[in-house]
């Protein structure tokens, strides 16, 4: 970073603290009518990765759906101006954003280290799958809650859970159910699939193949794709020879690269509606949102970062929302008592999306509507009306607890 | 008021010597031209005289008590007319970029309409059917209220998370107080020295004095409070939207003294979203509009016991009751529409098409 960009980030800290002040009713502490001594500010880490290909300006250019658009620390700080009041009002004086980046992920560990020793306790964590399984392998034990706000991948809600890891973005699990909450809704059972065949792609099939089994979507085929212009493999990346069957509802395309499906949409040889990684693709958020207070967060996001919120810019803010909100609620309290009333849905947070969202127990998961968005609005919200719960609705997003593949909840 | 006398004696006077005159032209025409004309000039006369009638009939009649039902669209840009009386769709003018909250003037003759995406307060003359002023209220403007003077509004600012105080004559800011993220609700205590706004990000309800212009008091509710309403009691209750949940507040202490709690039949918990609340004019009564649970609670003020659920249409939100407390004006967000409600039989009785996204509902009667 430059000198001129640390400058500002100090300014915007002080101004954070300037806020708290602004806020502050008269009488210092009022509230239980009694003076406490004022806490030191809530301090958050946000880590992040240096090397996360993600974020690289090429990568972002691209502009694919459900990608990050930026680094989400905006996010974060506008998370903790929201919580300025309540934090004020539990004793604490004003929020901080200590921002960390690690170079590589073998480095995450030390810049995990190096934030507990400064105190903090609350990470919001902006990496790679790698990265989030480095930093709660090394976060074991450790007087830390950790939110993974930037990597969706099934395997960190099963094997690689912890008990103090959190997730605020949706897993591949929820998305792809949402994907075939809609695909049945709309009496689409019958899709076409497209599938790559990196490592990535091959998570995206596996949660997909789940979420169709468990909704009765019905594939007609299953089809691998490549990202080839070769003609002796024009079968594998010709759209028009992929889709030429003689009939399907939709085309479902699963690429976690992104720039094959890019190229999908308005390419099949029927024209059917193409959804999954591109056409209508289902997010944590969109700028589309416009219902529960949605446009509000947009350009508060928009007038401080220049640009639009995505789902992991929401994911960020939500994850520093609920730290903050948790870190005030049992200000008394340990950290384990607060990973606890998180893990128990003891805490919830107004998330803009028209109710309130806490965390799976069995998996650290925050349950949330995600909105099946695409180019031009949103198509839907799920989960869709119709499809129900005996408990939550919003469980039928993602893995169930008989279903969880996480022991360590 | 002094203004609206003054408008019908201008037009009573117009309408005397426009009389006259046709009078006089009548006495001439006799002699100068001819007999064949004269009835049609007299029919000019008696249309002269009857327009100038009609015009004091409708002023008067439109003046106070038109039994007009305003409700705002935000999404249309219009103000939804409806006769009281009939249920009728009377007019739906275009009055400005997103109007949301409304309210009348004290005198009644006159409606204060937020225009959110204008920045702005319209000023809307019931008689005259139309905006007889705008001015700058700060950016996006929500809810407000008046002072019990009727010469300050305090107004939410959305985005700059402020309460600011505007001098109804000069039409200026006098101040602002900065508050938690996305203030709503406003309300201003019935000897005026102090306002409650809510606040939706810090889920608090900010007790300010006036006179201080500073934040006395943070209380905490619910999650995302939204609206107030203030007891003939001295209780001061707030929608806690995401909650769906009613928080009580004793106005002298101001501590919650208790939490309403709502679940219509076959509604799921989370469909239950509070947001507009209604008092009868007797102050036993309140309405509480359940947003997506489609229902509005009736709920007995003394007991805080729910009486009844009124099924309404979807996303019922801003509320409304007559002064005679015989009807319940329920505006869905949702399906476009605004329920009118038999208060008696606790039923909905007429369900009439609004503009786009109906937000408030006002009742001029």
């Amino acid at each position: 970073m430059t000198e001129g960009g640390r400058a500002f980030r100090e300014a915007r800290r002080t101004l954070l603290l300037a806020g708290a002040a602004a806020c502050l009713p008269l009488g210092a502490q009022p509230q239980r009518g009694q003076p406490q001594r004022a806490q030191p500010p809530f301090r958050l880490g946000l880590l992040t990765q240096g090397d996360d290909e993600r974020y690289s300006p090429q990568v972002l250019l691209r502009g694919f759906p459900d990608a990050p658009g930026g680094r989400s620390e905006p996010a974060a700080q506008i998370a903790l101006n929201d919580s300025l009041v309540t934090l004020q009002m539990a004793g604490r004086n004003g929020a901080q954003l200590v921002a960390l980046e690690a170079p590589t992920a073998a480095e995450v560990p030390a810049s995990l280290q190096q934030l507990l020793q400064q105190g903090v306790q609350h990470v919001v964590l902006e990496l790679p799958a790698a990265g989030v399984a480095a930093v709660a392998a090394a976060a074991r034990g450790r007087e830390v809650v950790l939110f993974n706000a930037a990597a969706p991948e099934d395997a960190l809600r099963a094997a690689q859970c912890a008990p103090n890891l959190f997730h605020t973005l949706p897993s591949h699990a929820m998305q792809m159910d949402a994907v075939a909450q809609l695909l049945v809704a709309r009496k689409w059972n019958r899709p076409l699939v497209l599938v790559g065949p990196t490592p990535g792609d091959r998570l995206l099939q596996a949660a997909w193949q789940r979420s169709a089994k468990r909704f009765g979507v019905r594939p007609i085929a299953e089809r691998p794709f490549k990202l080839s212009n070769d003609p002796r493999e024009r079968d594998l990346g010709n759209v028009r020879l992929l889709t030429s069957d003689r009939e399907y509802d939709a085309v479902v395309v699963l690429d976690a690269d992104g720039e094959f499906a890019s190229g999908v949409p308005y390419r099949t040889v029927l024209p059917r509606p193409v959804l999954g990684s591109n056409g209508l693709v289902a997010q944590a958020w969109s700028p589309f949102h416009e219902r529960n207070g949605g446009p509000q967060l947009t350009r508060r996001f928009l007038r401080r970062a220049s640009r639009t919120m995505t789902g992991y810019d929401w994911a960020t803010w939500m994850a520093a929302r609920c730290a903050a909100e948790v870190a005030s609620a049992y200000i008394k309290a340990g950290l384990a008592q607060q990973v606890q009333a998180l893990r128990q849905g003891a805490v919830s947070v107004d998330g803009y999306k028209g109710q309130r969202l806490s965390f799976r127990g069995w998996d650290g998961q925050l349950r949330q509507p995600l909105m099946l968005a695409h180019g031009g609005g949103i198509g839907d919200m799920a989960p869709l009306e119709g499809f129900l719960h005996p408990r939550i609705t919003l469980d039928t997003l993602g893995y169930d607890a008989p279903e969880t593949g996480c022991r360590a909840g | 008021m002094s203004e609206l006398k003054l408008l019908e004696a201008i037009q009573k006077q117009e309408c005397e010597r426009r009389g006259r005159k046709g009078s006089a032209e009548d006495a001439e025409g006799i002699q100068n031209i001819g007999s064949s004309l004269r009835p049609l000039r007299n029919l000019c006369a008696l249309c002269v005289r009857l327009f100038c009638f009609s015009l004091l009939i409708g002023t008067s009649a439109h003046a106070k008590d038109t039994g007009r039902i305003f409700v705002s669209s935000e999404k249309d840009n219009t103000i939804t007319v409806i006769d009281s009386a009939k249920g009728d769709l009377v007019a739906s003018p275009v009055v400005c970029k997103r109007p949301r909250h409304m309210q009348l003037t004290p005198d009644r003759s006159q409606l204060y309409v937020v225009c959110s995406d204008e920045h702005r307060l319209l000023v809307w003359d019931i008689a005259g059917s139309k905006a007889v002023a705008k001015f700058e209220l700060g950016e996006d403007p929500e809810a407000f209220d008046l002072s019990p003077d009727g010469k300050t509004m305090y107004v939410s600012n959305e985005e700059d998370s402020a309460l600011t105080a505007f001098d109804l004559a000069t039409r200026k800011k006098v101040y602002e107080v900065k508050i938690g993220g996305e203030p709503e609700g406003v309300k201003v205590s019935a000897d005026g020295k102090l306002v409650y706004v809510t606040s939706e990000v810090a889920n608090v309800v900010h007790v300010i004095d006036t006179a201080a212009r500073k934040v006395l008091k943070n209380v905490p509710v619910g999650k995302r409070p939204r609206r107030f309403l203030l007891t003939p009691t001295g209780e001061l209750w707030v929608t806690n939207e995401l909650d769906g949940t009613v928080s009580v507040i004793r106005t002298s202490d101001h501590t919650v003294q208790g939490t309403i709690n709502f679940l219509p039949q076959g509604m799921r918990r989370e469909d239950v979203s509070p947001v507009g609340m209604a008092l009868a004019p007797d102050g036993k009564t309140a309405y509480v509009g359940l947003g997506k649970a489609n229902h509005v609670a009736v709920v007995d003020v003394a007991t805080r016991n729910v009486k009844g659920y009124i099924l309404a249409g979807k996303r019922a939100w801003g509320l409304a009751v007559s002064r005679d407390g015989k009807r319940l004006y329920v505006a869905n967000g949702l399906s476009d529409d605004l329920t009118i409600v038999d208060t008696q039989a606790m039923k909905a009785i007429k369900t009439v098409k609004v503009g786009r996204v109906p937000y408030g509902v006002v009742i001029d009667d």
